[in-house]
């Protein structure tokens, strides 16, 4: 659900646009500090929903208070009490209303706690969503709808399951947390370098949800790569020491800056190469550049960083064959090291058949066509040809791009890799 | 004298037949005590529903943990611990310290404390 009113009926309603965009800015810090108090995410969710609901209601008729985060806190906080006052069976029920009576009895109930224990309240919230003993579709989901400003309905269409099935997931894994005794706190430090690689992980998970698939409600992906910058933002903001919290912001946003121009008329992928740079945000990759530079500031490398340098690479230049490819090749080494994998292997051949020349390339290759989890994959046999007729070996190249067409899914791929082909087989 | 484990078995059901079920409590209870009296009882609890459980798996020393009770019918139940935890973060500490953990599995499920299982056993309407 979101605020109250619904969206339409924003304009022209001051109180209903104020609850939308206290929804938006101030819900996630709301609910996470009212958990903590309750000691109970289902209870401090109806709670924030109650007071949200009651918003739009009070402020249609007194006008919009001054600072409406406080406001919805107190109403929540009241809507807790009343629901642990009705529930007889939370065992410490007594304690915890008299701890909120407290709270609300201040005088100034914005400034009434310490703005850190605020503040590590929102990170208690992220990691206790991205916790490991939940699955990794239930961590996306309860990140998405206690983090962000999706409603469960939103990220259901996003996510292309019904809004039931949606339901439950994050109906369960809230029932986890709560049967299990799933913590509600930061990781101490000998466990934090671990859970905060999971963390970045849901939340490039959610990202690349939004970023990868070309189905589905292309309006509500696009609010998934926005709310999962606004994660990595959020992260940077709490976590600014971490050099990946910055290097995966930076990630997200040099690929978003891209956005519009990765995909044609037709919905049909553009590689880098080929883009349009008129479409790209200029604003969004400045930032971008900007965030990257803080990560590296902190001198410790990590795969994010890795991985957004690479792409500032390829966007600094000017068209592909401008490209610096020995730069690429470094850095998909230093990838390799850190994290290895075949594709990132593969990536690095084929940077370093640019830098260094076909050979050295396909002598990197050589290992990978052997490799079983390489086997169907369509762009091995791709960069495998290009090497090869690179080389002069027209016969291998036009047997490697026969297989790269068999293997190949993607309409516009085969025919550009067809045209490759029969250019090879003319020349 | 001897120790023996009883394991419960049920399937889980809708809110109806679960009702049901809740209201033999009575009689759990009633059970309970006799068994104290005679000196016989060690441990007991009732778990949380399935869809509470993580499992653990420890694999080329790093541990994995699954959200979801273990299943497979090739490995069987070969003991129990019953550990007294501050949260889910411990248990599942040492449970990942056991070394069966490392060539089989450790399900860690949580027991219902006296005030969950009374929650369950109240009429729905009462709560609300």
């Amino acid at each position: 659900m979101t605020a109250g009113g619904g969206r339409r009926s924003e304009a022209g309603d001051p109180a209903a646009a104020a609850a939308a965009r206290a929804f938006r800015d101030e819900r996630a810090a709301v609910l996470a500090t009212l958990i903590r108090h309750v000691g109970d995410f289902q209870l401090a969710e109806d709670a924030v929903q109650d007071a949200f609901a009651s918003a739009v209601v009070a402020w249609r008729r007194d006008g919009v208070p001054a600072n409406p985060g406080a406001w919805i806190t107190v109403a929540a906080r009241r809507r807790a009490i009343d629901r642990l006052r009705r529930d007889r069976s939370v065992a410490d029920r007594a304690e915890r209303v008299a701890e909120l009576v407290r709270l609300d009895a201040r005088e100034h109930p914005s400034v009434s706690e310490d703005e850190s224990t605020i503040t590590d309240d929102r990170l208690r919230l992220i990691f206790t969503c991205c916790h490991p003993a939940l699955a990794l579709p239930a961590r996306v989901a309860l990140t998405l709808r206690a983090l962000g400003g999706l409603s469960t309905g939103e990220i259901a269409r996003a996510f292309l399951v019904s809004e039931p099935t949606m339901g439950k997931r994050i109906v369960r894994a809230k029932r986890k947390i709560a049967d299990a005794h799933i913590p509600y706190r930061v990781p101490a430090d000998e466990e934090l370098p671990d859970r905060l690689r999971g963390v970045l992980r849901v939340v490039y998970l959610i990202f690349n949800e939004g970023y990868a698939a070309s189905d589905g409600d292309r309006l509500v992906r696009a609010e998934l790569c926005s709310e999962a910058i606004r994660l990595g933002r959020l992260l940077c903001e709490l976590m600014p020491d971490d050099a990946e919290v910055w290097g995966l912001l930076a990630l997200m946003l040099l690929h978003d800056g891209r956005r519009a121009a990765r995909v044609d008329r037709e919905g049909r992928y553009v590689p880098l190469g080929e883009q349009d740079r008129s479409l790209w945000d200029e604003d969004r990759i400045r930032e971008g550049l900007r965030t990257l530079e803080s990560a590296v500031r902190l001198r410790r490398p990590g795969e994010y960083q890795l991985q957004a340098a690479i792409t500032a690479v390829h966007i600094q230049a000017d068209d592909g064959d401008a490209t610096d490819w020995a730069q690429i090749a470094d850095l998909y080494g230093a990838l390799a090291k850190l994290s290895p994998s075949p594709v990132v292997e593969l990536n690095r051949a084929a940077a370093v058949g640019f830098a260094a020349g076909p050979q050295a390339g396909l002598e990197l290759l050589e290992p990978l066509l052997g490799d079983p989890a390489l086997e169907r994959y369509q762009p091995l046999y791709a960069v495998h040809a290009e090497l090869l007729r690179r080389a002069g070996d027209s016969a291998g190249a036009a047997t490697a791009y026969e297989r790269a067409i068999a293997l190949s899914r993607n309409a516009v791929e085969r025919v550009e890799l067809e045209r490759r082909l029969e250019a090879l087989k003319s020349g | 004298m001897s120790q023996y484990m009883l394991l419960l078995y049920a399937p889980e059901v809708g809110p109806a037949e679960q009702a049901e079920r809740e209201a033999e409590l009575p009689f759990w209870l009633e059970l309970n005590e006799s068994l104290r009296e005679a000196g016989l009882l060690v441990a007991r609890g009732r778990l949380h529903p399935a869809a509470s459980a993580t499992t653990v798996r420890v694999r080329d020393g790093e541990t994995e943990l699954t959200d979801g009770p273990f299943a497979t019918t090739k490995e069987i139940l070969g003991g129990y611990y019953v550990l007294e935890c501050a949260e889910l973060d411990e248990a599942l500490r040492h449970a990942a310290r056991l070394p069966i953990a490392r060539w089989g599995s450790v399900e860690v499920r949580p027991i219902m404390n006296g005030s969950e299982i009374s929650r369950r056993a109240e009429p729905a309407a009462a709560r609300e």
